[in-house]
């Protein structure tokens, strides 16, 4: 069935973001690790809906739903703290 | 027979979501500054997820098409993620812009900067009226 195929995916997806947690490392500036994190995180929302796919549990779709918002609330308040204003 | 196409449909937008993926890794890791960097490793892990999620809702309506109910929940919440990640991607990288910006990270070998001209001449303005005022 499909479920192979979808396991390569994954683990071409696990090469992706394995290249943006070398910009997490590396990253000359703050903002340049604040790139790779968000790379990841989008990376890993796709994951999840794929494992849900592969297993056939939902639950993990709604899990990744939650990530998305969580990671977006996260990334937005790294941004406001680089930005040295006030909330 | 309808069922080996779905199935190619399938397969070919699993391999553009996982190109379009890789090619955003891939940038993120070799383009210059921070502002190349969050181009690729923005528009193209997004366009790359739209692929990959749609595959899945279409796995989802051919389960629920052959007569398993589980399959729509699938679609539907895929459906919903993906529009979770639409909605947030975009925002997200424009708040990192205007972070980098204004902390003081300026791009590499750019030719015009239109924000910051608008944020000097603002700077200028405003000098200008307080001169003014202190003159009165």
């Amino acid at each position: 069935m499909i479920e192979t195929e979808l396991f390569i995916v994954l683990l071409l997806l696990f090469i992706g973001i394995v290249i943006a947690g070398i910009r997490i490392l590396k990253g000359p500036t703050a903002p340049d690790r604040v790139v790779g994190l968000d790379t990841v995180n989008t990376i890993v929302i796709v994951s999840m809906v794929l494992f849900g796919a592969i297993y056939n549990v939902v639950i993990y779709i709604d899990v990744a739903i939650v990530y998305a918002l969580l990671s977006f609330i996260s990334t937005l308040f790294i941004a406001k703290y680089l930005e040295g204003g006030d909330f | 027979m309808i069922g080996t196409i779905i199935n190619y449909i399938v397969y070919l937008f699993l391999v553009i979501g996982v190109f379009f993926t890789l090619l955003g890794g891939v940038g993120i890791l070799r383009f210059p500054d921070v502002y190349t960097r969050l181009h690729a490793g923005t528009k193209c892990t997004t366009f790359g997820s739209i692929f990959l999620i749609l595959s899945i809702v279409i796995l989802g309506l051919k389960t629920w098409h052959l007569g398993d109910t589980d399959g729509s929940v699938l679609a539907i919440h895929s459906i919903i993620a993906l529009i979770a990640i639409l909605l947030t991607n975009p925002t997200g990288a424009h708040a990192i812009a205007r972070a980098a910006h204004r902390s003081g990270v300026m791009p590499i070998d750019a030719v015009v900067d239109r924000l910051k001209e608008k944020n000097d001449k603002n700077q200028d303005r405003k000098k200008t009226e307080v001169d003014t005022l202190e003159d009165e």
